[in-house]
């Protein structure tokens, strides 16, 4: 603990360790739905999508994580909707938006005058530059997050179990289908500045597959999920600092091997039954 | 005369531009216990969206209680054929009986109604002691009647059972038909299944469909709508079991 002392010192570590926090809550919560409800590659494009949102900050002069928060919401629905077609798979549906919504970004960059900074920090993440704003910005999401899925945890759990069963039985399933996919949005925001746009799948999934080898019970996999979440960022901060690596991919390399070390141990739900 | 429950009047239902259900009229009565038997992909499961108001057909009218099927499906208790679940899913065999009380009242927890009436359900179905256990450590006969209990627990007036004996022991569909036939006695039962003996034993009245239905509001079905539904000469010995299917011919 004598090195969390010490890096505490230094002004950019304690938000790096809040901004580690702020994104293991919204990543705890809405990461243990996308894993058991398998709408991981969803996720993954409408966090890939919100690239979008980015390039249109740059362009407008706007702070780009201002803008990517419609931006991502909007790529969220459009995914939700599309997919519902018949006729379309939700498969190309996502490939889709996934490649436009990155297309736009590029587009937005490339014609605004000028040198873009911070870009690389946008998709790949880094976590030791987070301003003061933007943990505004995450603990905002978060709280957003956490007073949606109180409000809603018994539909969004009958919806996420059996869609078509909720819906005869009156649950508005597929508009809380949306919102969950509005929440995965959200979720990518926050993920942004800790791991990037193209790492945020990683920090969804490993933490809530991780837990859920440890519970059968949903809310218990979102509390577990928060901790290991926590856990692996901070870990990963301290191996970048030490080491001097990028911290986005320190942190989902720390995930990736803890993720593998639970494949060895015995789990409880495995040794329940 | 026994109020209708469910009612369908000249519905047609197109896939893809292909006729499912043709020109499919009937009407379910409170208490009734009707079979529906079938080849498979003759329109059995889309019959029952149809009552569900999960599919709208493209002709003709469907009435659930008197109202439209989205308003009033509420009161419709539905068991799917194979639930589409995940077996993995982080949920107790208590928690999925429960969501059937999920749209009771939007926001907020589980009243203690709401948790009486679960502990009930499982209770009758014999599934008490597996209350905390997870949805996919239980068997196939279990979990069937884990799913009856989730539809029971709606406090239906009718009960739609898509094939719900599929991949279950003949012993353990000997407990389940007795579930049903308490059942019969509070609600209407619509049961889809490709159990003829079963049918022939435990229910009221049966009704062949493929793509059309062949209906006569009663347990009787001749050789000829068989044949019609099937599509080709079927077999069909009635032996020694207390009802017939066929007429005697």
């Amino acid at each position: 603990m004598v090195w969390m002392i010490e890096i505490l010192q230094y002004g950019f570590m304690v938000n790096a360790l809040t901004a580690a926090l702020l994104s293991a809550i919204a990543c705890g919560i809405v990461g243990a739905y996308v894993v058991v409800k398998r709408i991981v590659f969803i996720s993954g494009g409408i966090a890939h999508a919100s690239f979008g949102g980015i390039g249109l900050g740059y362009f407008l002069g706007i702070e780009p994580v201002i803008c990517v928060i419609p931006f991502s919401i909007a790529s969220a629905l459009s995914i939700g909707e599309v997919s519902r077609r018949r006729g379309l798979s939700e498969d190309a549906a996502i490939g889709i938006i996934w490649a436009m919504g990155m297309a736009i970004g590029i587009m937005f960059i490339s014609l605004t005058p000028g040198y873009a900074p911070d870009l690389f920090s946008y998709l790949f993440g880094n976590i030791l530059t987070v301003p003061h704003s933007d943990l505004l910005i995450m603990l905002l999401l978060d709280v957003v997050i956490v007073i949606l899925v109180y409000l809603f945890y018994k539909e969004f759990l009958a919806m996420s179990f059996d869609e078509e069963f909720a819906t005869v039985v009156g649950v508005p399933a597929h508009r809380l289908y949306l919102l969950l996919l509005c929440l995965v949005a959200l979720t990518a925001v926050v993920l942004i500045r800790v791991v990037g746009i193209i790492l945020v799948i990683a920090l969804l999934t490993i933490p809530a597959t991780v837990s859920r080898r440890f519970t059968d019970v949903l809310w218990k996999m979102m509390v577990l999920s928060t901790i290991f979440s926590a856990m692996f960022s901070i870990i990963g901060i301290y191996l970048s600092y030490l080491f001097d690596l990028p911290s986005g991919s320190t942190i989902i390399l720390v995930s990736g091997v803890v993720f593998l070390l639970s494949l060895l141990m015995p789990s409880r739900h495995i040794l329940k039954y | 005369m026994k109020s209708e429950v469910i009612g369908l009047r000249d519905v047609w239902v197109y896939h893809d531009g292909l006729p499912v259900l043709e020109d499919v009229t009937i009407s379910i009565r409170s208490h009734d216990f009707l079979g529906i038997i079938g080849p498979n992909g003759g329109g059995k499961t889309t019959l029952l969206k149809v009552m569900l108001g999960l599919i709208t057909p493209e002709r003709g009218e469907v009435k659930v209680l008197g109202g439209d099927p989205e308003g009033n499906r509420r009161h419709i208790g539905y068991v799917p054929q194979h639930s589409p679940f995940d077996h993995d899913f982080p949920i107790s065999v208590m928690d999925v009986v429960l969501t059937g009380r999920a749209g009771q009242r939007l926001f907020g927890r589980y009243s203690d109604q709401d948790r009486k009436l679960a502990h009930d359900t499982l209770k009758m179905v014999d599934m008490l002691p597996f209350a905390k256990r997870q949805i996919g450590k239980l068997s196939g006969g279990e979990r069937q009647r884990v799913f009856i209990a989730r539809a029971l627990v709606t406090e239906p007036e009718v009960l739609l059972l898509d094939e719900p004996t599929a991949g279950i022991d003949a012993h353990i569909q000997t407990e389940f038909y007795e579930i049903l036939k308490k059942l019969k006695e509070k609600m209407a039962i619509v049961m889809v299944s490709h159990d003829l003996t079963a049918i022939s034993i435990y229910v009221d009245k049966i009704a062949c469909l493929n793509r059309r239905l062949f209906y006569h509001n009663s347990k009787e079905l001749t050789s000829d709508d068989l044949e019609a539904a099937y599509q080709c000469p079927v077999e069909f010995i009635a032996h020694g079991l207390p009802h017939r299917v066929l007429k005697e011919h």
